[in-house]
């Protein structure tokens, strides 16, 4: 700036040494420094804001996290037992909606060209009856004990060679109190006949109600009252190199009172019963959405307050020539910022629940594509908040600098 | 006092009529202003409350549109122009002075001069030392961390006087700047703009009602009922005689 240095009023304030550090330092982008500046300029309104973001994030999260922790459970056995294709019964809804095929179907997929193996898996409701009085039902799964794939896994006491044994089963450890037992080698009814705990499993959890209980593809059968060929499924292994549909097309023809289904059709056919047919996963969507709504009235209600607070200085800036862009601009990282902060302060709440409710019969996953989902989601909820205050601002008339 | 001789006319207002509410309540506030501002001259307007003064700068500011009359700002006519244009005319060519400062409460002196440097695109480590640098020239050097909040009146002008030199704009327009300060601190600011106005490629316009303030202006010009009632040059200014003085 070029001003003669003449005004005696202002030569001593001139004379005064400057604190300025002369530098060509880095400094923060002016609309940022602005936009934060606003933001924690009113700490109460900001606090209020960034525990909404934080109350919805939680919300959200949490709700994704338990939707996408049912999914996994209920996809749990199909994903522990993995095959290149499913025989089920005709209509089957879910892989715990069981029947019994006819007994057939192991040799005729054998035959099929491209098969490398057909493995049996049973599954069926049973009565389990505990030692000390009382009854409940349970499904009962069988799996044969010399496949690689063999059911459960998460053994943490006893072993999958001792359910072999006649009259030996599994249970996951969470389900004692359910069941009646509390370790190994204790003993109760399973359809009238006298069990064995031989293996006891962790975090091995059903997404309804019925506990799981495991035992050889024999004892399931003869527990299950069902003749030596039968099985629920058949887990078909291909050779390598076949090609999956045409396989999968030519045992449907094999066999015609069956569905053959691929690991990632069966698996979503399950998840769909239950999260959609059933309404549990409408439920679970109506609490996301209310996350949603509570964090977008919370933000919109602080950030159009804290834009009327603030109306006289977009109008000075208006007045001195920034276009509607720099103005809107400023707005919008006002709502970046605020995600990003409750977004911060929400997923560290939100990670600690889903670690505290591990090892409980509410099973919620965070996965790293959730997370990111979620941030985009809590961003972009910012920026649709912000709409009523950037309407505020694109319609500030500068000539108010004047009046005031 | 004569013309500065390589002065040139910056603004220029032809038959400005300004008309503000609808019928049959409307209002005629500017009744044909024809007008020219000069560069190296500081021109002060006076009139009595409700004359048009404010409105009449509004309009020099391309903050309002005049209703009739053509107005043209370094060469650049302003008729028909958009709002976003209008304020990338602000932006490039206006710098404003406000009689109650106008500044960010939320940023220290230095950011608000860097705030008005930013919206011309002047931003980077090379703004901080151009807004300390202007912030030195109206005698703040030593407060340009302050906060507003911690600044007097005086001082707060002098920001505003900073951020509207930010960016060498072709005319500076001040509404009433000397009208919230105390005596000595309305004198020191009115000398600034003084100053200020010395530049020979900048026009200067402050609205006043402060006798005070005449000696520092080479042109006074006098607006009553929407009308110019007077234009005069004094013959010895303020800044003659401290000139004569040197």
């Amino acid at each position: 700036m070029e001003l003669a240095a003449s005004a005696p009023a202002l030569a001593k304030a001139r004379t005064a040494k400057s604190p300025r550090p002369r530098s060509g330092k880095r400094t923060v982008p002016m609309v940022v420094k602005l936009a934060y500046r606003n933001l924690f300029h009113d700490r109460l309104s900001f606090f209020v804001t960034v525990v909404g973001i934080m109350f919805s994030v939680v919300l959200v999260a949490v709700q994704s996290g338990i939707y996408l922790g049912s999914a996994n459970k209920i996809a749990a056995i199909i994903d522990a037992a993995p095959a290149d294709l499913w025989v089920v019964p005709l209509g089957t809804k879910s892989y715990d909606d069981p029947s019994f095929l006819s007994g057939r179907e192991r040799y005729m997929a054998l035959s099929a060209p491209g098969v490398a193996n057909s493995e049996d898996m049973l599954v069926s409701f049973a009565r389990w009856r505990k030692p000390l009085g009382g009854e409940t039902t349970v499904l009962l799964i069988g799996t044969a004990g010399e496949s690689p794939k063999a059911l459960p896994l998460n053994i943490t006491d006893g072993s999958r060679a001792a359910l072999e044994a006649p009259n030996t089963v599994a249970i996951d450890r969470s389900y004692f109190n359910d069941l009646g037992v509390s370790e190994l080698n204790d003993v109760a009814e399973l359809n009238g006949t006298t069990v064995k705990l031989v293996a006891i499993t962790k975090r091995v959890r059903s997404f309804t109600t019925l506990p799981f209980v495991f035992t050889s593809i024999e004892e399931s059968r003869r527990l299950a009252g069902a003749n030596q060929d039968q099985a629920s499924y058949q887990r078909v292994t291909l050779l390598p190199g076949a090609n999956i549909e045409t396989v999968r097309k030519e045992i449907e023809r094999r066999l015609p009172d069956t569905e053959v289904l691929t690991q990632a059709q069966f698996r979503t056919r399950s998840q769909d019963y239950w999260l959609k047919q059933t309404g549990a996963g409408a439920a679970l969507d109506a609490g996301k959405l209310l996350g949603l709504i509570v964090g977008i009235v919370i933000v919109a209600q602080t950030l159009y307050s804290s834009t009327k607070d603030h109306i006289n200085e977009f109008a000075t800036l208006r007045a001195l020539g920034a276009g509607a862009g720099y103005i809107v601009k400023v707005i919008l990282i006002q709502a970046i910022l605020s995600g990003l902060i409750g977004y911060t302060l929400g997923m560290s709440l939100a990670l600690i629940a889903i670690q505290a409710a591990q090892d409980t019969k509410l099973t919620i996953i965070m996965t790293t594509p959730l997370a990111v989902q979620l941030f985009a989601i809590t961003i972009g909820m910012c920026i649709f908040a912000a709409t009523s205050a950037i309407i505020k601002v694109v319609r500030i008339d500068p000539a108010v600098v004047f009046s005031r | 006092m004569t013309e500065p001789s390589n002065s040139k006319v910056i603004v220029e207002a032809e038959g400005i009529v300004k008309v503000l509410g609808t019928a049959p309540n409307e209002i005629k506030v500017l009744k044909g202003i024809d007008l020219e501002l000069q560069t190296g001259e500081l021109t002060l307007m006076m009139g009595p409350s409700g004359s048009g003064k404010t409105t009449l700068l509004s309009i020099l500011g391309c903050i309002l549109s005049p209703t009739q009359g053509q107005l043209t700002i370094a060469g650049l006519k302003t008729q028909n122009m958009s709002k976003e244009q209008l304020a990338n005319l602000r932006r490039k060519h206006v710098g404003f002075v406000f009689q109650s400062y106008n500044l960010v409460p939320t940023l220290t002196a230095v950011e608000n001069v860097m705030l008005a440097l930013d919206l011309r695109d002047i931003n980077g480590p090379g703004a901080y030392d151009q807004a300390a640098e202007a912030l030195e020239s109206v005698g703040l050097g030593h407060r340009i961390n302050a906060m507003p909040s911690k600044m007097s009146g005086g001082e707060k002008q002098r920001v505003s006087i900073a951020r509207a030199l930010a960016g060498s704009p072709s005319v500076i327009l001040a509404d009433e700047p000397t009208a919230a300060l105390d005596a000595k601190n309305g004198m020191a600011v009115m000398e600034l703009l003084a100053q200020v106005a010395q530049d020979t490629r900048r026009a200067v316009l402050a609205v006043t009602h402060d006798h005070r303030t005449l000696q520092f202006a080479d042109r006074i010009i006098t607006i009553d009922d929407g009308r110019i009632a007077g234009s005069e040059r004094p013959k010895i200014s303020g800044k003659a005689v401290e000139m004569a003085a040197h």
